[in-house]
């Protein structure tokens, strides 16, 4: 049987960089493969290379058995290879149908458009997906999840056998990510091969058929999904065997309450949340997508108004209406968002790192100490092992993980003792994700108070001494870390929406 | 996915340098082919007195170009630097003038008034959220009214101040150097520009000019106050708009209530020549003086070869296109 896409001995090179070597690559119809490795292990290039963005430098690309290059997205959709990328590429302001259809819209005489045809087209494949859509509805106003069906049913509309998802689950709650799956099934069992890139490990059990990993560049092999056990894709990603240490909860019982909040509301997002965190805890916020953790944290640090609730930190009430309040009061927030909201991307390591206390570097005239500024940015490059050729190195070059560690370098010098992490791996590959896990027990064991949301359960269980689920606003409950809570514990309170059940006042 | 990031960094100063190093190398290149073109076109280009008329001409422009590289460089847009800069001229009249005050406190007071009125915009557009290009298209329109009423639309003339024309007209280098009379216009303006990129470069309020334009929402969860440094740079850019106004009434002896628009717009396309980002995060002083030099070169280079003055904007229009142009393929390439 021909492979519906057999790639051999794919070569591609950058200015400095062999960024693919003698990479292999088969795709099945009706079959879902995961395509897996680190950040920077090649997947990305691989996959431009198939969807005609990058030409390739050597090798061979067969689509059904014939040698083919594609050399730009339009002669690859041509091929029938579609791909969603993991930052969906939609108008907003257009309708689901006009969007599918962009560049190639039906037209009646004289060049006008012929929008009850679109609508009708539209409407045509999400039937053949059983999606339950409106093609005239706004796109911007569908949840993420629905955004990426729209994705999925443009690829479809070029009629692609090879559908290429790259990360299709990052932002998609579990409910969400069912019904993604269904679709996914439903196009396998239509003889549609998806080549899946995630970093999620539960989601390849749940819907691959085989598995390719690859790192630095290289193809390191291809296994079954079913039959291969979860720590052995991890250590033909990483090149070595994750141990996965269970949490030890220290007894934090006299350690000092640093930050205190009581009573926080903001109109549905935030109702009534009371919690508290101690010198040396890592407390977890677990909850589904849309329960308020991020909330929560920006209201704690200024950066969104609140409508009530009471903020103490080291037991003194605190004012905060702005993040320099917080930042003054030691609160660090660390965004789920690096790019948009925790780094200057073209902007070098040195400034990033001194951005938050840029006042420390100053004279009194504002003139900056460079040297000052290079010294210690240098020093945090060694403490916290950020790979980077040099401080001047522009942060948007760095990886997830790296950057990731900028923004903490960046509240650590400002001396923060209470630092919020939202979505800490969020987009960091798997060895990158240990480190930082280390760096924030080595927080949490140097004194600080630690708060980590994280929508990934296993990374909650494993970093929390205390366990906060929110659902829709409500905080539903605080669980104790470690062995005794299991997922299903933490899930019962995250789906837990009768406001009765919703914990009175302050909890320990 | 990153692949193309082994190459050694550059630093961020040698970047920015960099960044503008190919794009200034154009400009400068198209600097001196027009120099070099009109010359032959023209023997009486290349005549000191011709040459030193391009450097007047380029004082008062440059300056309000180095305040429009400020904003700019925060991803804002000032639409108010050509009115603003009249209304500084014609508050230096009513000080020096009318109320006949002595000389230094009228260039203090246009300077002051310039910062305020920066400072107006910096507020409208930071605290009240409105922005830059309808905060600042405002701020244009009601400085352009307030001159005309403050003067009672007539020009106020300088007489009664004894050497207040040496403020632009006047040549400390000539003094000392006869045969390179360099207007003092010149020199503030060279000293302008050089205040201006040492503060980008080497200050607080630099580096945060340049970190707003990159990302302003980054620097507020940082816990600065992105507010105090916007309406900052407003300010600065406002009283440098002061000076321009100085310079602009002493050139002519009198400050002109009508004069004024127009600038702003040639303010930013000696920014844009120069190789500045209109997105912000990026920009020199350095590009935005050899913009505002290719305008003046042309402008004079046109007249000289006696082009009618509307064919002359038609030309400088097509410049601007094409220098943007340039650096967009230039961009692409790298």
């Amino acid at each position: 049987m021909t492979n519906l896409v057999r790639m051999t001995g794919i070569e591609k090179r950058f200015p400095g960089v062999h960024a693919l070597k003698a990479v292999s690559f088969e795709l099945d119809s009706g079959e879902v493969h995961a395509l897996m490795g680190e950040n920077g292990a090649g997947k990305s290039t691989l996959m431009k290379i198939l969807s005609g963005i990058y030409p390739k430098d050597g090798g061979e690309l067969l689509i059904e058995g014939r040698d083919v290059v594609p050399d730009s997205p339009r002669a690859a959709q041509d091929l029938g290879i579609g791909i969603i990328h993991q930052e969906l590429s939609l108008m907003n302001d257009l309708t689901v149908a006009q969007n599918i259809f962009i560049g190639r819209e039906p037209r009646k005489r004289f060049g006008l458009l012929d929008e009850a045809a679109l609508n009708a087209q539209a409407t045509e494949i999400f039937r053949s997906m059983n999606l339950n859509m409106n093609p005239k509805t706004v796109v911007g106003e569908l949840t993420i999840a629905r955004q990426q069906m729209v994705e999925i049913a443009k690829a479809l509309s070029y009629r692609s056998k090879v559908l290429i998802m790259d990360e299709p689950t990052a932002a998609l709650n579990d409910a969400e990510i069912a019904e993604l799956f269904t679709i996914i099934r439903r196009l396998k069992a239509d003889g549609v091969g998806i080549i899946y890139i995630s970093h999620k490990m539960d989601e390849l059990k749940q819907i691959a058929d085989r598995v390719t990993v690859m790192r630095d560049g290289a193809y390191v092999g291809t296994v079954g999904a079913a039959e291969t056990p979860v720590s052995k894709i991890i250590s033909m990603m990483v090149g070595r065997e994750v141990t996965n240490d269970p949490v030890t909860v220290p007894d934090l019982s006299e350690a000092e309450t640093v930050l205190e909040v009581r009573g926080l509301n903001r109109g549905k997002e935030i109702r009534d949340v009371s919690f508290s965190v101690r010198k040396g805890e890592i407390l977890g916020f677990a909850g589904l997508m849309g329960a308020g953790r991020t909330e929560v944290a920006r209201a704690i640090f200024g950066a969104d108004p609140r409508d009530g609730g009471e903020i103490r930190v080291h037991g003194k009430p605190c004012a905060i209406s702005k993040p320099s309040d917080a930042v003054r009061a030691g609160i660090g927030y660390l965004s789920e968002d690096r790019k948009h909201f925790g780094l200057a991307t073209g902007m070098d390591v040195r400034t990033n790192v001194a951005l938050a206390s840029l006042d420390r570097f100053s004279s009194r005239l504002g003139v900056l100490n460079e040297e000052a500024m290079r010294k210690t940015a240098q020093d945090y490059i060694g403490k916290l092992e950020i790979r980077t050729p040099s401080d001047r190195q522009e942060v948007r070059l760095l990886s997830g993980g790296n950057q990731q560690k900028v923004v903490i370098a960046k509240w650590l010098y400002r001396d923060c003792d209470i630092l919020i992490f939202d979505e800490p791996t969020r987009g960091i590959d798997v060895g990158a994700k240990s480190e930082i896990y280390k760096l924030l027990k080595n927080l949490a064991g140097e004194g600080r108070a630690v708060i980590v949301i994280s929508s990934e359960l296993p990374e909650v269980m494993r970093l929390s001494h205390r366990i906060a689920v929110m659902c829709e606003g409500r905080l539903t409950g605080i669980l104790p870390g470690g062995e005794q809570t299991s997922q299903e514990d933490i899930m019962h309170l995250a789906t837990l929406r009768a406001p009765s059940m919703q914990p009175e006042g302050y909890q320990q | 996915m990153t692949a193309v990031n082994s190459t050694t960094p550059p630093s961020l100063l040698g970047r920015l340098v960099e960044a503008g190093a190919h794009q200034k190398l154009l400009a400068f290149a198209s600097l001196i082919l027009l120099l070099v073109g009109f010359s032959i076109a023209s023997p009486n280009f290349m005549q000191t007195s011709n040459m030193i008329a391009i450097l007047q001409a380029t004082s008062v422009n440059g300056v309000l170009a180095v305040a429009a590289t400020l904003v700019i460089i925060t991803g804002g847009i000032d639409l108010s630097v050509g009115t603003l800069m009249t209304f500084c001229a014609v508050i230096a009249g009513v000080v020096l003038t009318n109320l006949g005050l002595p000389l230094p406190l009228g260039v203090i007071a246009a300077i002051a008034t310039g910062a305020f009125c920066g400072l107006c915009s910096g507020t409208f557009i930071a605290k009240m959220k409105i922005p830059p290009f309808i905060a600042t298209l405002g701020m244009m329109l009601i400085l352009k009214g307030l001159s005309l009423v403050i003067s009672g639309t007539r020009p106020i003339y300088f007489n009664d101040t004894p050497g207040f024309d040496q403020i632009s007209r006047g040549s400390l280098i000539g003094d000392i150097f006869p045969g390179l009379p360099i207007p003092n216009g010149v020199l503030i303006l060279f000293l302008v520009a050089g205040t201006a990129a040492y503060i980008l470069g080497r200050t607080v309020l630099g580096r945060y000019t340049f970190a707003l334009g990159s990302n302003e929402e980054a620097v507020r969860l940082s816990g600065v106050n992105t507010d105090f440094w916007k309406m900052s740079v407003y300010a600065l850019a406002g009283s440098i708009c002061g000076i321009a106004g100085i310079l602009i009434a002493s050139r002519l002896n009198s400050a002109q209530p009508a004069l004024g628009l127009g600038y702003e717009l040639e303010a930013i396309a000696a920014v844009v020549i120069g190789g500045t980002s209109l997105s912000g995060g990026r920009g020199t002083v350095l590009g935005t003086l050899i913009g505002a030099l290719i305008m003046a070169v042309l402008t004079n280079g046109l007249r000289v070869l006696s082009v009618a003055q509307e064919w002359q904007t038609v030309v400088t229009g097509a410049i601007i296109i094409l220098a943007v142009y340039a650096d967009m393929v230039r961009r692409r390439r790298a």
